[in-house]
């Protein structure tokens, strides 16, 4: 392979999507930054508690999810365990099918973006309606969601128009109020005629069996509202030890996903309805997936699944603002993908092991993330891995390092290198086939080659301090 | 977070890690580096037996061929002064990176210990050795970059706390100053395109503030900034700070 294939999506991108993308990131990351630095004298101390929390979730989840397991069961909530994402997905099938149900209505949910359970339940017939504004568009259109947040950060509303055109829902119009109003009336109808109401979740509660959903358009309260089963899929990973760990868990992700205060709306869900409640599902389900987690939880990279999927992380990523989502051809993307995708991949890791190598390991993403996950460093670790795994993709455009080891652990061979090196300040680049020079030399001008001059002025200065200065008076 | 605790500097005495971009292109950063210190009272040593800091093979995976030369390093840095080194990326690799990638090796101590004496130049002089202004003239506008290597450590601070006390200078403040420019060591080969997508962003909010100088704590980023701006047939001039601040005793006559 010649050329890393995220440089290359990123070069063929149309030069409207590259706009899409870092405009709404950018925006995205400046409102972030002024709501946590304008309201709180630290934001880092917080991030750093946060982080504390989930990683001691991650150490301890073999006592946290029976936990949260009899919790969900003493609320009457059926719990499911899925350890693939089929598994997941048979599961939501099952329930589906024991109760004859034909409509489901989901609420956007990026495990079941892991599990594909969209295309799998419609496949067996089953109407699966996406009703987040930007799912139900990417939906609409055949399409990937490429921000775990903003599904539709790659798209502008001329585009979001035409598709709600040819999908007959009016005739062309880009203007944001209308577009939202005529998705609002479509789904409307689906919510009265659906059966079930599928969700994630944000957090779930050890202490409590709280689950916790965070929207701002409020589908997946109507999700739940209308139907008389909600089913909820939720990754392993996503468990709080106690109520009170929400506050601030529940303020960092608003603030940090899309610079509010706190999301519009945030439900809080005990179980299925008990009296004296008149509304709300009959029936609720617990499908918890694994798919891979458990094999992450057992890598040196355990500390991705701290992870609160904010999107902080994607918004501030110069590499991602570039090649956008979809160049990371997986469901997570930017900096967090990079690290989770080729790790969820398991046996197929070597085929995603270049998307640690997208990033030149600025730390931007440790930064904001409201989890304090030391991005760059698992992406150093998945580096090494895809070296001695030997993927070719990780392995594409990347310069050998042999020939350099050698020399750099051996003095005078690194003094004659730094010689011999003069010959680039004759020959034109052009003639030294060293392909990480070309690729230099694309784009960049090389300075002078002075190789070994700094160790000659050093041997040839007289005596330090007092003979340099006389030297420069007289210079 | 990079920081990391050192012991305090009791004696003037360091050991000087050139760098290999130094070595190779900037042997005036290196002995500005030199020329500072020594105006400081500081007595510079130079292993000769020095090459590279390892960074190159550990940012590309390989991490075999990079802990033969952070060995290598650590056999050259020996004794226990402090490592001083005009670069926040090689000197990050140092107490940052090769522990990383010797978590597992028998002879990590060694390693965490050049780390603990490694001192990025600019933070070495402000937070090492405690000075906090700087004499002499320096009669120009900058723009100060702050490479990504020094986030989480003191240089970057050190570095406009240094500059903005020199007679003569500023240093403009530009758009979007915490992103990176692109460099990012191999990085800058595999990803080309996208590698110098960013170094025009940056370039281009620098350019709006119209400095004399674009100046950094690491030579790398501006390698890349520089070699940008001139491809494009509208060069800038670069500088390491460490030469702003061995100018600006040059131009106030006090070397
Ligand atoms: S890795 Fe951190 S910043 Fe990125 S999505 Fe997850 S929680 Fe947010």
């Amino acid at each position: 392979m010649k050329f890393q294939q995220i440089d290359q999506f990123a070069a063929n991108l149309r030069a409207d999507t590259r706009e899409s993308v870092h405009s709404g990131s950018k925006a995205g990351h400046e409102k972030r930054t002024s709501v946590l630095f304008d309201h709180y004298a630290d934001p880092n101390r917080l991030r750093q508690i946060a982080g504390e929390i989930k990683q001691h979730v991650v150490e301890n989840l073999d006592t946290y999810l029976p936990a949260v397991e009899a919790r969900l069961q003493a609320n009457g909530v059926i719990v499911h365990w899925a350890s693939t994402a089929e598994a997941a997905n048979e599961a939501v099938y099952s329930i589906l099918q024991a109760r004859g149900a034909k409509k489901m209505v989901k609420a956007k949910t990026m495990v079941s973006e892991e599990t594909e359970l969209g295309h799998f339940l419609e496949k067996r017939g089953i109407e699966c309606v996406e009703t987040d504004l930007g799912e139900f568009i990417i939906q609409i259109d055949g399409d990937h969601p490429s921000h775990i947040v903003k599904p539709i950060i790659h798209k502008n509303r001329r585009e979001i128009a035409t598709s709600f055109e040819r999908h007959g829902l009016g005739a062309y119009n880009d203007d944001p109020e209308t577009i939202t109003r005529r998705a609002r009336a479509h789904l409307r109808h689906k919510y009265l005629e659906a059966d079930v109401g599928l969700t994630g979740a944000n957090f779930v509660v050890a202490e409590s069996g709280r689950i916790v959903l965070v929207t701002n358009e409020g589908n997946s309260r109507f999700c739940l509202a209308a139907t008389k089963c909600h089913i909820a899929m939720i990754g392993i990973e996503k468990i709080l030890p106690r109520d009170r760990d929400l506050g601030l868990l529940l303020n960092l992700l608003a603030r940090s996903g899309t610079g509010q205060q706190l999301t519009v709306y945030t439900e809080f869900i005990r179980g299925p309805k008990a009296a004296p409640q008149e509304d709300g599902p009959e029936e609720t389900h617990v499908v918890f997936v694994d798919n891979g987690r458990s094999e992450v939880l057992a890598s040196d990279c355990r500390e991705i699944l701290r992870c609160i999927r904010c999107g902080a992380c994607l918004n501030v990523c110069p590499v991602y603002r570039q090649a956008s989502g979809h160049a990371y051809r997986s469901v997570y993307p930017g900096p967090v993908g990079a690290v989770l995708s080729p790790l969820l991949a398991g046996k197929q890791f070597p085929e995603l092991a270049d998307l640690p190598k997208a990033s030149s390991l600025c730390g931007a993403c440790n930064e904001v993330c409201p989890v304090n996950i030391p991005i760059p460093d698992l992406l150093l670790r998945l580096r090494e891995k895809g070296k001695r795994e030997g993927s070719e993709a990780a392995a594409a455009a990347t310069p050998p390092m042999g020939a350099w080891s050698v020399m750099a652990t051996q003095p005078a061979a690194w003094k004659l290198a730094m010689f011999g090196g003069k010959i680039m300040n004759v020959l034109p680049a052009k003639y030294i086939p060293v392909p990480a020079l070309q690729a230099w030399q694309a784009k960049r001008t090389l300075p002078a080659w002075r190789g070994g001059a700094f160790r000659s002025w050093l041997r040839t200065r007289a005596q330090p301090a007092a003979d340099v200065r006389s030297a420069k008076s007289e210079g | 977070m990079l920081n990391h605790e050192r012991p305090p500097i009791t004696q003037r005495r360091v050991q000087l890690m050139a760098t290999c971009l130094c070595d190779a292109f900037y042997d005036d950063v290196a002995r500005a580096t030199v020329e500072v210190l020594e105006h400081l009272g500081v007595e510079v040593e130079f292993p000769e037996g020095q090459t590279c800091c390892g960074q190159p093979a550990f940012n590309g995976g390989d991490w075999e061929a990079s802990r033969k030369v952070v060995r290598h390093t650590v056999r050259t840095f020996s004794g226990d002064l402090p490592v001083v080194v005009p670069s926040g990326s090689c000197a990050a690799m140092l107490f940052h990176g090769a522990p990383l990638e010797f978590e597992k090796e028998s002879d990590r101590a060694s390693v965490e210990a050049l780390g603990r004496r490694t001192w990025e130049v600019l933070d070495f002089i402000v937070n090492g050795l405690g000075i906090t202004s700087w004499p002499g003239r320096y009669d120009a506008k900058v723009a100060f970059h702050r490479s990504c290597h020094s986030r989480g450590t003191g240089t970057g601070e050190a570095a406009t706390r240094l500059l903005g006390s020199i007679a003569g200078l500023t240093v403009a403040p530009f758009g979007e100053g915490e992103q990176c420019c692109g460099f990012g060591g191999t990085f800058s080969v595999s990803f080309p395109t996208i590698s110098s997508a960013m170094g025009g962003l940056k370039l281009d909010h620098i350019r709006a503030v119209a400095p004399d100088a674009l100046v950094s704590a690491d030579m790398s980023c501006l390698m890349h900034l520089g070699g940008l701006a001139e491809k494009e047939g509208k060069p800038i001039k670069v500088l390491h700070a460490v030469q702003v601040l061995r100018d600006a005793l040059r131009q106030g006559g006090l070397i």
